[in-house]
């Protein structure tokens, strides 16, 4: 008697486990940047058609596919055809890649949540230097966050090509990571639809709260002007659309086979298309309201520098011209300048060279993203707010539960197929299985908390996952439309939930979905052979700020490895069963 | 906050010369010793202590150490801190961050660490006796079942129900008997 698949419990966990999946750190940390960089509030425009003409039917697609082939990936595509299983070998290599790097983040979100029970802030004062007189050289250069960040959490080492050691303290909290991750998944569907009704509902709950918080804090209005402002002429920048694109694609995590494992443990008469509905259209509008709560940080952390600022330079005039205490304001300013420069024309100009020119626009533009938002903006935001201990317990645990969430759903990706493999499945049982796959993830995980680990971490971010997945979704929709046929699909469909399928579906899956796919892979293609050299940003500790440096030959040679492992699945599983066949039917021809 | 005037300069002089007096050589110095000049709006001034048994300004370097020393009580008198009552030349020897013998971070890392294993082992374990009792249940399970389908009939499209089959094998009558034997 077969053992019957693992069911969600109710279609609710089914829906939580793919927001839950769907809603990452991208939400927070690069759509934010991506709207301040290509135009504001116009962003939104290409954003949203986006979202229409490439998110929803792509996430339909593989969400159809799960819940009609019922296995992971690679069963999935072999039940199409056989040559085709090399893509959901593909999309386990990159799954694997992915969770690899991807729980470091946890990882770090662990450590600073560890230290935000301590007052003050361990990253809101700058350490002592040896004699006790100042402070540390490479904090006063750069500000105590970046400082806490980069010595202290990652202890940075100069370059690529210096390894240095594995720093303990990080190997322990990832370490801590990939055990709650194995809590979470250890039972399979069962562990993970109770434990995604959290990671899905809790960040709200934190964005709410930050959201409350962060509007009513002082200058926060500029930060939100400034980002909502529509630039319209951006509109017609392609590099917007491009980005829109790349956004919606990645941020849906199409091409993992996540999705795939998930909805294969679906009812079959579950109503997929609506769901897919639901969840890009719910990703979509975290991703906005996220941006809200970035931007209003943003502006009060740009407001207060600015003010700092002022106040710096009121200090400097008045100790230099002896006047009154508090005579200068900053309305005032400007005009005391001039009147002082004409006064005292030498005395003015002695001290010119230190009098910053404080501007409130040039606090706003610099755009982060990635980890330097989360680790650096953030938390100096923070540490400006009344009862920052507390702020930042929530915000590290909102990440946390952002980061987990999309862990659980990578993870399923490559344990699905694993525990589909009658080969594997037979010999040990799935907690024994997903034991090994952390271990294993844990153990090459400890490179990327080495001193040059972070280096390593931004080389997998940029290229573990981009090219592979825009060409497997690509296969994946061929293969779906073409191989296995739309119309066969389609009546598989109908006869699984009894709905039938609505032409705009049909249009989008055989032909604009995927020219746009192949429009994006040609154009990150030629951005990459055209730029040459790659290059990637060093922490110069005697600077206290970042260099651009070359990647050295070996590294560069990483990265190719990455990318080709996964693409070259494809091809190369297909051809090896091709050539099974030909040596089976070889075999089976009788002798002339 | 309070107005600068000539009586702070009096309590300043006069902390000056406490700072002196706390000095091993120089207990006789008096307020009249602490001369202050050039005091201007922004309130900043030069200020000397004299020696007048020598008649000259005692040197700088020793002025400053007497006010590094005490340099807390001078501040606390004038409700300031380092960083509103500047002494140029004087840096002020800053207070280092408390650090607990025991950083708090690992402790709480200790604590969710531990909680983290508990959870697995719970969870392990129990799937390990689930599979064990699973194990030993198919034979008997898959008997009943074959035999309760192969008595269903149906009359009048009605199914009947077939005989209990746990009925059949518990005697009513010698139930009460089994409750009279002293367990072991």
């Amino acid at each position: 008697m077969e053992k019957a698949r693992p069911l969600w419990a109710n279609p609710l966990q089914f829906v939580f486990a793919c927001i839950s999946y769907a809603v990452g750190l991208g939400n927070v940390w690069r759509f934010p940047y991506l709207c301040q960089m290509y135009g504001g509030g116009s962003f939104l425009v290409p954003y949203i058609i986006m979202l229409i003409v490439e998110g929803m039917p792509l996430l339909y697609l593989e969400l159809a596919v799960g819940q009609r082939m019922r296995q992971g990936s690679i069963g999935a595509f072999r039940t199409i055809s056989p040559y085709l299983s090399g893509v959901g070998v593909a999309s386990v290599v990159v799954s694997f890649f992915l969770a690899m790097y991807y729980n470091v983040i946890n990882a770090w979100a662990f450590w600073y949540l560890f230290h935000s029970f301590q007052d003050p802030l361990p990253w809101s004062v700058c350490p002592l230097n040896g004699n006790r007189t100042g402070y540390d050289e490479e904090c006063e250069k750069a500000s105590s966050t970046q400082y806490f960040w980069y010595r202290k959490t990652l202890n940075i080492s100069p370059s690529i090509q210096e390894n240095g050691s594995v720093q303990w303290e990080p190997a322990l909290c990832l370490l801590l990571a990939w055990l709650v991750v194995y809590l979470c998944i250890l039972r399979g569907t069962e562990s993970t639809g109770k434990v995604v009704y959290f990671t899905a509902s809790l960040p709200y709950c934190v964005l709410i709260i930050y959201l409350v918080r962060g509007l009513t804090l002082h200058g926060a209005t500029n930060g939100l002007m400034y980002m909502f402002t529509p630039k319209m002429e951006q509109l017609a920048n392609p590099k917007a659309w491009i980005n829109a694109a790349t956004q919606i694609f990645f941020s849906l995590g199409l091409g993992f086979g996540s999705l795939i494992a998930f909805a294969s443990y679906n009812e079959p008469s579950s109503n997929c298309q609506k769901h897919a509905i639901i969840v890009s259209l719910i990703n979509s509008s975290t991703s906005i309201f996220a941006s809200i709560v970035t931007f209003s940080i943003y502006g009060f952390k740009a407001t207060f520098n600015y003010e700092n600022c002022l106040r710096k330079v009121s200090l400097l005039l008045t100790n230099t011209f002896d006047l009154e205490d508090g005579f200068l304001t900053a309305s005032n300013l400007e005009q005391v300048k001039g009147y002082l420069a004409s006064a005292y024309p030498s005395k003015y100009s002695e001290v010119f060279p230190h009098i910053k020119n404080c501007s409130l626009e040039s606090e706003l533009d610099t755009a982060v993203q990635g980890t330097g938002l989360a680790f650096i903006v953030y938390t100096e935001a923070i540490k400006n707010m009344e009862v920052s201990q507390l702020w930042s317990v929530l915000y590290f645990f909102m990440l946390l539960m952002l980061g987990i969430g999309s862990m659980l759903g990578n993870t399923a990706a490559i344990l699905t197929p694993l525990t589909d493999s009658k080969i594997i499945s037979s010999h040990l049982p799935k907690e024994a299985i997903s034991g090994l796959v952390c271990l294993i993830s844990c153990a090459i995980g400890m490179v990327f908390t080495t001193e040059a680990g972070n280096y390593w971490f931004d080389i997998f971010n940029d290229y573990a996952a981009t090219l592979s997945l825009l060409l497997i979704v690509l296969v994946e929709t061929i293969a779906v439309c073409y191989v296995y046929g739309l119309r066969r699909f389609e009546s598989d469909l109908k006869a699984m939930t009894g709905r039938a399928l609505s032409w705009y579906w049909k249009v989008m899956w055989a032909g604009v979905s995927p020219l746009l796919i192949v429009g994006l892979f040609v154009f990150y293609l030629s951005d990459y052979i055209l730029t040459g050299t790659l290059k990637y940003q060093a922490w110069e500790a005697s600077q206290g700020q970042l260099v651009t440096k070359d990647y050295p030959a070996y590294a560069l040679a990483a990265i190719g490895l990455l990318v080709a492992s996964s693409t070259m699945c494809i091809p190369l599983v297909a051809l090896g069963i091709f050539v099974l066949r030909r040596l089976k039917t070889g075999d089976a021809a009788p002798v002339a | 906050m309070y107005a600068w005037d000539t009586n702070e300069e009096y309590l300043f002089k006069a902390m000056v010369a406490f700072s002196m007096r706390k000095v091993p050589n120089r207990e006789a110095t008096e307020i009249s010793h602490v001369l202050l000049c050039n005091v201007t709006q922004r309130v900043s001034f030069w200020f000397v202590v004299t020696d007048p048994s020598k008649n000259h300004t005692l040197p700088a370097v020793e002025v400053q150490s007497a006010i590094r020393m005490n340099r807390n009580r001078i501040n606390n008198a004038f409700s300031l801190n380092d960083q509103t009552l500047e002494f140029l030349k004087i840096p002020s020897t800053l207070a280092p961050p408390t650090d607990p013998s025991v950083p708090i971070w690992i402790i709480i890392f200790g604590v969710i660490f531990c909680i983290v294993i508990v959870a697995i082992t719970l969870l392990i374990l129990s799937g390990i006796r689930q599979r064990r009792r699973k194990n030993k249940e198919p034979p008997e399970v898959d008997d009943t079942e074959d035999k309760c389908e192969n008595m269903i009939t149906v009359e009048n499209g009605i199914p009947c129900d077939p005989l209990d089959m746990k009925g059949g094998h518990i005697n009513e009558a010698f139930m009460t008997e089994d409750e009279r034997l002293t367990p072991l």
